[in-house]
């Protein structure tokens, strides 16, 4: 391109000089690697989400599918009615039943998280002290039980804590106890499963921040005076902060909605808003209940934690 | 903190270490008692023998450096003084006290790492109070020594920045902070200068050595760089294959080396193999096919007759001239084969007529090049009879 000579020239193509600018600007490879994530989500998540919400903003019905219409189009007056029905979300909070099992879900999905942090770190701090062979060994180790049926290891649970079950027999023929403990369908057994079932994904972002880690980091604090003790809680636990945050994310946001576990381990009174769910879906048929339950189980979860990454990556930034 | 004002301090204390040094040499009295001790120091990993049994007494305010190649034992003894790693035999007395078994968090010592090991999550002025606040001091006082510590090390303005926010030099600053902020008896330093450019190295260098001075810290520092131990020690252990080969003083080091190892290690030489023809108490005649010349050293040796042994000069101490000098001893003839302008002085590499390759410097002392030799001039070197070394080991 020659250099513009004068003002008027200038004036005379902006535009096409800036349509140019545009299409030079735009990096299509960048474009296209952020598209394909984008639109997945937006098919996969963004449109279901809006399609669960218009159902949770209409009346049940008995028909197919089992709920009103939104939008009514009388023929008659030319006459377009938008009708939005805000009794589900009314009746969640008026009826104790759905705040309880919102809360009773996020407590137990807590102490399960908490547990399960408490079991994953020493495992991890395990794989990441060892010798490199031995690591990829123990990697592979903590990563194979997804190669078999989840649901099959829940019945594996079931075999161990039912009343004439492995647990039980071993600890009457130790001597231990003389009558068989009741574990199975109490909660117990449902922070067993959740704990059992979540491990690896603590132990995964855990054992990555601790792998990072340099271990003269240890030694510098040893050397100042801090027992190992002191230099765990003050060094290691630090910077394995976002190995762990990001850890009971991922075991806890899946735990609050989880389903199967109290169903197979849990007893009729273990309260969790995933069985809530199921139950209005499939018992009740009513989906627009069901499906305010869902969105405000989304919103309870989801903003939290938006919250904390937000904050995470504001502090990482300074 | 402006460059022109740390030069300014630097030049004036350039000669302050080395005049007060002359005047202690604790090292030399009859009798001094040693700061630490280490006695037939052993240090196995299996069946490889990183540290041999080295005996070694330093003394109290003394920099002292230990020289060697990677794998020559000397971080391993560093380790073992600030208690990361156990001798497998001997013992360690720290100002008369017996490190066996002491923890590395109960020793009077704090180590400045290679790494510098700054604690990634914590301010620098919290990296530096990690140590007090160890000790259970109160918060108060625990301010007032980070911030004497900081403005010492020139970084009082920096306080609140994380570390990966500073500059090298910075780090290590923060690094030397807080390793000193303890007060140690003992200080080591692994690498200390390592990481840093040349040009910040050799400000560094002369700081550490104030401070030094300043605190009346007993400093051990590990380096493989000669050049960082000449400037910083006031005495010097070249280390090899996990013994310490040679203690002496920098001077002695460089110019009265004790092996061909020591000689080779620190700055460069030429040997020449030879053997003995006469030996007396003051001077020795060697006989050299290498250089086809009759060496004359004026210090006499413990040695056999007819031994073979090898005679060290440095390239420096090494006189050039196209004519023959007058003197028969101590003179070699070849050929210039490559030669170095380096600005200050002019490094020829010389083949003589048995194929050894001898390296000689000359300052350059006049501006223009007559007085400088170029390819296949033929070339006299010769050195004085006390510039020169025998070396039997």
């Amino acid at each position: 391109m020659s250099t513009p000579t004068g003002s008027a020239w200038l004036a005379g193509s902006g535009s096409r000089l800036a349509k140019y600018n545009f299409f030079k600007r735009v990096n299509w490879g960048r474009v296209s690697v952020f598209s394909v994530p984008t639109l997945w989500l937006a098919v996969f998540f963004f449109i279901p989400f809006l399609v669960v919400f218009k159902i949770s903003l209409s009346e049940t019905a008995i028909a197919i599918p089992p709920y009103t219409a939104l939008l009514d189009w009388n023929a008659e007056d030319a006459l377009i009615s938008l009708k939005l029905n805000l009794g589900n979300y009314l009746f969640l909070f008026e009826d104790t039943f759905y705040l309880d099992a919102y809360l009773s879900s996020v407590k137990i999905a807590a102490v399960s998280t908490f547990f399960t942090l408490l079991i994953a770190f020493p495992i991890a701090y395990q794989m990441a002290r060892s010798q490199p062979a031995t690591r990829a060994l123990l990697l592979s180790l903590v990563i194979l039980p997804f190669w078999t049926s989840f649901l099959l290891r829940v019945y594996a649970w079931m075999g161990f804590l039912k009343k004439n079950g492995l647990v039980n027999e071993f600890l009457m023929g130790a001597g231990i106890i003389d009558q068989p403990l009741i574990m199975l369908q109490t909660d117990f057994a449902v922070y067993i499963g959740i704990v059992y079932t979540y491990l690896p994904f603590m132990v995964l972002p855990l054992y990555s921040a601790l792998e990072k880690m340099d271990m003269t980091l240890l030694e510098a604090a040893e050397d100042l005076g801090a027992r190992p003790v002191t230099s765990f809680f003050l060094i290691t636990v630090p910077l394995a902060v976002p190995g762990i945050i990001a850890g009971c994310v991922l075991v806890f946001i899946p735990a609050v909605g989880e389903f199967v576990i109290p169903a197979l381990l849990g007893g009729s009174d273990t309260l969790m808003i995933g069985r809530v769910l199921w139950d209005e879906f499939f018992l009740n048929r009513d989906w627009p209940m069901a499906s305010a339950v869902a969105i405000v189980m989304l919103i309870v979860l989801v903003l939290p934690i938006m919250l904390i990454r937000n904050n995470q990556g504001k502090e990482e930034s300074v | 903190m402006s460059a022109t004002s740390m030069i300014e301090t630097l030049s004036d204390s350039d000669t302050v270490p080395a005049a007060s040094l002359s005047e202690q040499s604790v090292w030399k009295q009859e009798g001094a008692t040693p700061f630490l001790r280490i006695e037939n120091v052993s240090k196995k990993f299996g069946e490889f023998t990183a540290v041999d049994n080295v005996s070694l007494n330093i003394y109290k305010n003394e920099l002292f450096c230990l020289l060697g190649g990677s794998g020559s034992g000397k971080s391993t003894l560093l380790r073992m003084l600030a208690g990361f790693e156990a001798p497998t035999s001997g013992r360690i007395i720290i100002d008369g006290v017996d490190m066996a078994g002491i923890q590395p968090w109960k020793r009077p010592v704090n180590m400045m790492f290679q790494s510098y090991a700054l604690f990634p999550h914590l301010s620098v002025e919290e990296n530096v109070a990690f140590g007090l606040k160890r000790e259970g001091l109160g918060r108060a006082e625990v301010k007032q020594r980070v911030n004497q510590m900081l403005d010492m090390v020139q970084l009082g303005h920096l306080g609140k920045r994380k570390p990966h926010q500073l500059s090298g030099g910075q780090r290590q600053r923060v690094a030397l902070a807080r390793s000193l902020v303890k007060r140690p008896k003992l200080l080591l330093l692994d690498e200390p200068l390592g990481a840093l450019d040349k040009k910040l190295r050799e400000e560094t260098q002369f700081e550490l050595i104030n401070i030094q001075e300043e605190l009346g810290v007993t400093f051990v520092v590990v380096t493989h760089d000669q050049e960082e131990a000449m400037t910083l020690a006031t005495r010097i252990g070249v280390m090899n294959h996990g013994v310490i080969v040679q203690t002496a003083e920098p001077h002695d080091v460089y110019e009265y080396p004790n092996s061909r190892f020591v000689a080779e290690f620190v700055g460069s030489v030429n040997l020449f193999e030879g053997r003995v023809i006469e030996e007396q108490s003051d001077f020795v005649r060697i006989r050299s096919a290498e250089a086809d010349a009759v060496l004359y050293v004026n210090h006499g040796i413990s040695c056999a007759p007819n031994q073979k042994v090898h005679m060290a000069v440095r390239p420096e101490k090494m006189r050039i001239s196209r004519e023959q000098p007058k003197q028969q001893e101590n003179c070699v003839c070849g050929v210039v084969e490559e030669y170095a302008y380096m600005g200050g002085l002019t490094v020829y590499r010389v083949r003589l007529a048995s194929g050894k390759e001898v390296r000689v410097t000359q300052p350059n002392m006049s501006r223009s090049s007559s007085e400088r030799f170029t390819w296949k001039d033929k070339v006299y070197l010769y050195w004085d009879f006390d510039s020169s070394v025998v070396l039997t080991a």
